[in-house]
């Protein structure tokens, strides 16, 4: 009996995590919610969809956490994980039945019931939902067992496929704008959701270029390396420039709305970059982050803006005052706090963040910054008549802000200067005993990332043409710091990769706009559990060390020949 | 000629005196030992040197500079640098990367020039790299460039953090128990290795070391630490037979039976 609990163990243990989920999910309202939507008309909606990716991963959990003991044993326990993962279910809708649940959860109606049982009644839909468990259970275990590229590609087109049913509403009018494609939108998509055979020819067709691409990759990268130095060399080039043509045409095909989302990703690009050099490579924990953000956008809009009356600048004109105050501001914040460390640096700069917020919001300072109402009637940004009003054309100013923040950080990364922050985020009293000026080092970490913010705040002032202190609280510093986090600290596309999902994925789906948060913190949580390190963690730099060492070899080195070591 | 004294350096935490009026001088390209046990003030010391505390009273002179009050980041400009009791490398840099940071000090690039990407900066880059490389196979870790830090074994993660000291270049290098957690062939390598740098780059080298084996072979002068004072100072074969640091190490009978 203790032998079989052992073996059992580990299916259970990830069944429980499994089923506590499943079950908050049900009762907050996400899975009735998310059933609005169908991923496959018909056949799967993205609440069913949630519950079944919930139920596999946790049954792949378990037959990962049990490889070592023989497949009988793995499948045995992502079967058992999925079956108490569907058993937590059947408890839910039976205490439901006795005891009316929806004095303390809104949410657990009839409604729920019956979508949890496939609007299967009852009787029968208990034994079902736990064979749909038991089902989740077995392919997880399944899947874990099967080859790594099959494993791969049938991931991979699945998942493809649930991404095309929840971002449906954006993709069907985008691809349906374009004459010969919009054929495509609408064999693909029904009403709501995908078609049975549009999701299946979708799927077909990604595992298909997924296996070819399996197969000669490697072929591929031979190639490529045998290829001389300046045929790759073009090749990296042809690659970027066809990249940055992506870019450009971007807006024009994607359309009003996705270029608008894909602006405010643009603006936490730029934000989170900042932020990433403070936090990622010098560690320095900034809560209060977003008040640079507010300086620059008020720096812009005091300039600009001719409600006020004080200048009447262009935005041009106003952009190198709002960095430069920005800058100044971060020594600022720097100097008082220059001796904190860690949580009593967070602390610190959190004030700093309300302090900003409370000026500007301040009856007080009212006739200069605007009080409560803001300040209004920012020009448009414009080269030449060529003015970025629309979403469209400020996604062309917020692009090129990206590619020159992007670049600084880049050149900064294994420079001098990003080994001395990296050192002091490693060992602050060390770093300093190998010559590095701590004061001067972390000012220009903190002018350098508040130069970012300010950059980024004056763009917003911008497109938005006005400026209210709501928009700037202490969220924002939040957010920040999340897709900094779930990227991965310290890297540049682990930025761009983290604003993306979370910045852009919920601009997406507006309509599930209460869950926001809830996604945040199981997200952070999740990515602390599971990949530490973030969606695209830093790279290690792999140099060339190759001339390095071979140009050492014959110069006059201290030969270690007298010592052993 | 020392390179550096102390004057009647006092060091006080609260109420303890962790160093008392000590004197001490360290010849120039020396080997120099400091012993004495546990809380006897050598690490203290150490810290008082390199900036990371400030001694109450008395001087520390360094070729004719005071070391007093200066910050560590200014002090191993001068020319001194040191490694540590327990390793502290940067662990999440690579070992490459904590060379350029014992570098540091001697690169000129800034804020401008980085991101510009003058030619002056780009040289000084390069040229930084394969200084990094050249100590690196100095102490024998050629093709670990891209390894971190923490990942290395212990007998390598000590002999970085010796490369990373010299690459600042010092005149003056502080070893705080180098052979530490060492067996007894990686305690003879240290200690080829220790007089071969003295030798080969002209330094002067004062560590703080607890096996008596290093201590007596290697070191031309060695001073006994006790409660923060002085009590010895001479050769090894002097302190071997010195009454005081018998008792000092051993209690009052066995310095009787000594003698």
């Amino acid at each position: 009996m203790t032998q079989m609990e052992s073996l059992w163990r580990h299916g259970i243990k990830t069944g429980f995590i499994g089923a506590v989920t499943v079950v908050l999910l049900a009762l907050i309202g996400m899975v009735e919610a998310f059933s609005q939507r169908d991923i496959i008309a018909g056949v799967i909606s993205m609440g069913h969809a949630l519950l079944l990716v919930i139920a596999i991963f946790m049954g792949y959990i378990a037959a990962k956490r049990t490889a070592l003991s023989g497949i009988g044993s793995t499948l045995i326990n992502s079967v058992v994980s999925g079956v108490i993962i569907a058993g937590s279910l059947v408890l839910l809708i039976l205490l439901g039945s006795w005891v009316n649940l929806r004095s303390i959860f809104m949410n657990a109606s009839p409604a729920l019931y019956s979508l949890l049982t496939f609007g299967i009644e009852f009787k029968n839909g208990w034994t079902f939902l736990l064979l749909a468990g038991a089902l989740c259970g077995l392919v997880a275990g399944l899947l874990y067992q099967s080859f790594p590229t099959f494993r791969r590609i049938l991931i991979t087109s699945l998942s493809s496929v649930i991404i095309a049913g929840v971002l449906q509403d954006m993709l069907r009018p985008t691809l349906s704008a374009w004459g010969p494609i919009s054929v495509i939108s609408d064999w693909l998509f029904s009403s709501n959701g995908l078609s049975l055979s549009g999701a299946i020819t979708l799927c077909l067709v990604i595992a298909v270029i997924l296996f070819i691409w399996f197969q000669k990759r490697d072929i591929l990268r031979t190639r490529f390396s045998r290829l001389p130095s300046s045929g790759q060399r073009t090749l990296r080039m042809a690659g970027y420039v066809l990249l940055v043509g992506i870019f450009l045409v971007l807006p024009q095909v994607l359309g009003l709305f996705l270029s608008e989302v894909l602006t405010i990703v643009g603006l936490y690009v730029l934000l989170g970059l900042g932020l990433n050099i403070v936090v990622g490579y010098a560690g320095l924990l900034d809560l209060g982050y977003v008040a640079f953000f507010a300086i620059g956008a008020y720096v812009t809009a005091i300039l600009t803006s001719p409600e006020l009356g004080f200048f009447s600048l262009t935005f041009w004109q106003a952009l190198p005052f709002a960095v430069i105050l920005g800058l100044l501001s971060g020594v600022i914040l720097g100097v008082p706090v220059l001796k904190m460390r860690g949580d009593y640096l967070a602390i610190a700069t959190l004030g700093f963040g309300e302090i900003i917020r409370i000026l500007v919001l301040s009856d007080f300072l009212r006739p200069w910054l605007g009080g409560a109402q803001g300040i209004g009637r920012i020009p448009k940004a414009s080269i030449g008549g060529y003015e970025f009003a629309t979403p469209q054309q400020i996604y062309y100013l917020i692009l090129a802000g990206c590619a020159f923040v992007i670049f600084i950080s880049l050149r900064l990364k294994d420079s001098r200067l990003g080994r001395a922050w990296k050192a002091m985020r490693e060992d602050e009293d060390v770093a300093q005993a190998m010559g590095i000026n701590l004061v001067a080092t972390k000012l220009l970490a903190f002018a350098t990332g508040a130069g970012f913010s300010a950059l980024s705040g004056a763009i917003f002032a911008s497109k938005l043409s006005s400026v209210y202190p709501h928009s700037f609280n202490v969220m924002i510093s939040i957010n920040i710091l999340c897709l900094i986090i779930v990227g991965g600290m310290g890297s540049i596309p682990g930025v761009i990769v983290g604003a993306v999902a979370l910045v852009g994925l919920p601009e997406l789906l507006r309509e599930f706009a209460e869950y926001r948060l809830l996604v945040y913190g199981a997200a952070l949580v999740a990515m602390m559990l599971l990949r530490p390190e973030g969606l695209w963690p830093e790279v290690l730099h792999l140099r060339e060390l190759q001339d390095a060492q071979s140009s050492s070899a014959d110069s006059e080195t201290p030969a270690p020949s007298g010592a052993r070591i | 000629m020392a390179i550096l004294s102390a004057e009647k350096m006092t060091k006080r935490f609260g109420g303890l005196l962790a160093i008392q009026e000590l004197d001490i001088a360290i010849i120039e390209n020396s080997i120099h030992s400091i012993i004495g046990p546990n809380g006897a003030g050598k690490t203290t010391f150490f810290n008082c040197v390199t900036g990371f505390y400030r001694p109450e009273e008395g001087r520390i002179n360094f070729n004719s500079h005071n070391l007093v009050g200066l910050t560590p980041d200014r002090v191993v400009r001068l020319g001194i640098a040191r490694t540590y009791q327990n390793i502290r490398l940067f662990p999440n840099l690579t070992a490459l990367e904590n060379i350029l940071v014992g570098l540091h000090s001697h690169l000129k690039a800034g804020f401008f020039g980085i991101v510009v990407g003058l030619p002056s900066t780009r040289h000084e880059e390069t040229e930084a790299s394969k200084e990094a490389v050249r100590l690196l196979n100095f102490v024998r870790l050629e093709g670990k460039e891209d390894l971190l830090a923490k990942n290395l074994p212990y007998g390598d993660q000590r002999r970085l953090e010796i490369a990373r000291a010299l690459a600042a270049r010092p005149k003056l290098l502080l070893l705080d128990e180098p052979t530490a957690g060492m067996n007894p062939r990686e305690t003879q390598e240290m200690m080829d290795f220790i007089q071969h740098l003295r030798d080969a780059l002209g330094i002067t080298i004062l560590l703080i070391e607890h096996q008596m084996r290093v201590v007596m072979g290697i070191s031309e002068t060695v001073t006994v630490l006790d409660y923060g004072k002085k009590i010895a100072e001479g050769t090894p074969d002097e302190i071997k037979s010195n009454p005081t640091v018998i008792e000092a190490y051993l209690g009052r009978g066995s310095a009787a039976e000594a003698r």
